[in-house]
């Protein structure tokens, strides 16, 4: 090795043109493509009668040949190898859209013919056919779902920062390992749970909102004990041991620095977990049952809830059926919507109690 | 203020693996030491141990004496939480509380603590604190915006006017300017020079020459092999420690002639 003459990246391959001079797709060259290849696989779908599962498969596959091919023409293979993987990976996504889209493209229009005031002002007393509405159970979803959140932040809260802060060795493995399986529990499991809880003290065929509550709980509790054990393993030890460095007992640790430091996400994971139950079906079937009318006494007697509601206005929906079917879907429609809310909400909490660093 | 610390036969634990073996010494109070050595030789955690932090970590335990102006700290009737009130610490990389500002994180330890105090004290002892830190003029205009909106060095200096903010006996210093440019550095430097008028100050620091420049006393950590123990293999003054030492290992470390 005597001679050090620099070697320029063309000198290395020589099919590779010099940087610069490299040709080049037009901007939205491979978008082009791939929306030729989506046409030639629509023409090819009609040769045999539209069906869009077809023209979806087909559209993959050709989108994805004519984009690599045209690709690998014009720029050469790296970058078409770079194109083919982009143009599988979008059309994945838009794939798995698909379900969610037309899922609530469904719920709204077939939802919105019902949603209107009598429909958030009415409970159901005296309907057969028009009208009505689910005032009562969209109370009742609302007070069952509150007195489950009553029940299960504490209890699933102090169970992370137990877990979290003070749980060591065998127990705790123990614990992660029954809270895991806890998440997994069918919900009808839980509401036949709650039944058979309530039917020792008050006898078979029992049925009342608080029992309601609690197979929620049965639910909601491992949900809150994992978010919020994540969220509390988060918080950087640095912080603790800048606490007790303090000589602040561990008590006032956890609730002075450790629950302020990871508060947005507590609530984040809290506010989720609500959603999480909230359209919850089979358990409130079992054990609150369905009424008419409208009951705010979540300790006595059965209470209407909107997903048990939207069972039944669907299963029963009278006659004519129309009317029940409509005020079924606009359930649906109300339970979406809550959700999305409670949603929106646990952003706003991730963002608004983060800690700020505004330097 | 300012206490002696005597440390006899120290060994110290992590569950079953010796981290630190045979510790003797005396800190003199009112002054600087400095403890070197190389990584992984236990001077954290001999630091640590100083003021019952070590005991945070599960499994980690100590056997043998650290004596404060005659009191045990080991001793069965002590509060580990009481001890650390005594014994500050400030620790390598900069942590201050993300959720507070630059005022509540120098009254945390008052705060924390649950102690009432009037809101003028507490602005007086904010403004030594963060004086004594030497860091009252940068932040004074700005005391309710997020401490962690700060500069490194700046955090740093705030978390030392929070140790000294609790009116410690003893400021444990655990590498506090490693993480930090050299200007910073100085600042920190000559903070230690004007607080051990107050604190009896323990410092780890893998800086020769910061060693050299803050210390009165330095202490010479070694361990003989990856998953021996650390000893104390040499403690003298600063002075002696850094012309003729007593040890040969103590020379080569220093000189740079090391392994
Ligand atoms: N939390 C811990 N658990 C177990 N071993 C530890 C822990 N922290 C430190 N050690 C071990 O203790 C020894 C001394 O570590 P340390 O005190 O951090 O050294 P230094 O601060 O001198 O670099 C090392 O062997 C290290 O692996
Ligand atoms: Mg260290």
């Amino acid at each position: 090795m005597t001679t050090s003459t620099p070697t320029r990246p063309e000198d290395l391959d020589p099919m590779t043109p010099a940087v610069g001079t490299r040709r080049k797709l037009p901007r939205y060259g491979g978008v082009g493509l791939y929306v030729a290849g989506l046409v030639v696989a629509g023409l090819l779908t009609l040769l045999s009668g539209f069906s869009w599962g077809l023209f979806a498969v087909y559209g993959v596959v050709l989108g994805c040949l004519v984009t690599y091919v045209g690709s690998r023409v014009v720029e050469g293979s790296r970058k078409a190898t770079d194109r083919l993987v982009t143009s599988l990976v979008t059309s994945a996504f838009a794939i798995a859209m698909v379900p969610l889209v037309s899922l609530i493209y469904t719920v709204v229009s077939k939802g919105i013919t019902r949603l209107d005031g009598t429909f958030f002002s009415n409970s159901m007393v005296g309907v057969v056919g028009e009208g009505g509405g689910a005032y009562h159970a969209i109370m009742g979803t609302l007070i069952i779902t509150a007195l489950a959140s009553l029940i299960s932040v504490p209890v699933g809260l102090l169970a992370a920062i137990y877990l979290v802060e003070y749980g060591r060795g065998k127990l705790k493995k123990a614990l992660t390992f029954f809270v895991d399986v806890m998440t997994g529990i069918p919900s009808i499991v839980a509401g036949l749970f709650a039944y058979a809880l309530f039917a020792i003290f008050f006898g078979p065929g029992v049925r009342f909102g608080l029992g309601g509550a609690v197979a929620l709980s049965v639910l909601m509790i491992p949900v809150v004990v994992r978010s919020a054990e994540e969220v509390l393993k988060l918080v950087p030890n640095e912080l603790r041991e800048a606490s007790y460095a303090l000589g602040v007992p561990k008590w006032r640790t956890i609730t002075k620095v450790v629950l302020p430091t990871a508060i947005a996400g507590l609530g984040t994971g809290v506010t989720l977990s609500i959603a999480r139950v909230i359209g919850e079906t089979a358990p409130l079937l079992v054990i609150v049952g369905i009424t008419a009318a409208t009951n705010f006494d979540p300790f006595d007697g059965r209470m209407a809830t909107l997903p048990v509601y939207a069972y039944y206005q669907l299963t029963q929906p009278g006659v004519p059926p129309q009317f029940g079917i409509d005020r079924a879907w606009t359930a649906a429609l109300v339970l979406i919507i809550i959700v999305m809310a409670l949603n929106v909400v646990a952003r706003l909490i991730s963002r608004f109690f983060a800690p700020k660093t505004g330097r | 203020m300012a206490k002696r610390i005597d440390v006899s036969d120290l060994d110290i634990f992590y569950g079953n693996f010796k981290a630190v073996e045979g510790v003797n010494v005396s800190i003199e109070p009112r002054s600087v030491t400095a403890l070197i050595g190389p990584s992984g030789c236990g001077k954290s955690t001999f630091l640590r141990s100083l003021n019952r932090m070590h005991e945070v970590i599960p499994g980690a335990r100590v056997e043998g004496k650290v004596v404060i102006d005659g009191q045990d700290l080991y001793g069965s009737d002590v509060d580990p939480v009481d001890v650390r009130r005594q014994i500050g610490m400030v620790f390598q990389r900069p942590n201050p509380f993300p959720t507070m500002s630059i005022y509540d994180n120098v009254v945390a330890g008052v705060r924390l603590n649950a102690k009432k105090m009037k809101k003028s004290d507490l602005d007086d002892l904010v403004e030594s604190s963060l004086k004594g830190a030497n860091l009252w003029n940068e932040v004074k205009d700005r005391l309710n915006r997020p401490g962690s909106g700060l500069s490194g060095g700046q955090q740093q200096r705030l978390c030392i006017a929070r140790a000294i903010a609790v009116q410690p006996e003893v400021l444990l210093m655990d590498e506090p300017c490693s993480a930090l440019d050299p200007i910073s550095t100085l600042a920190i430097e000559d903070l230690m020079t004007e607080l051990k008028d107050r604190f009896t100050i323990v410092i780890v620091t893998h800086n020769m020459q910061q060693a050299a420049r803050v210390s009165e006393q330095t202490g010479f950590f070694n361990l003989n092999g990856v998953g021996q123990p650390g000893r104390l293999i040499e403690f003298n003054p600063t002075e002696k420690i850094f012309s003729n030492p007593d040890q040969k290992a103590t020379e080569d470390y220093i000189s740079g002639r090391f392994g």
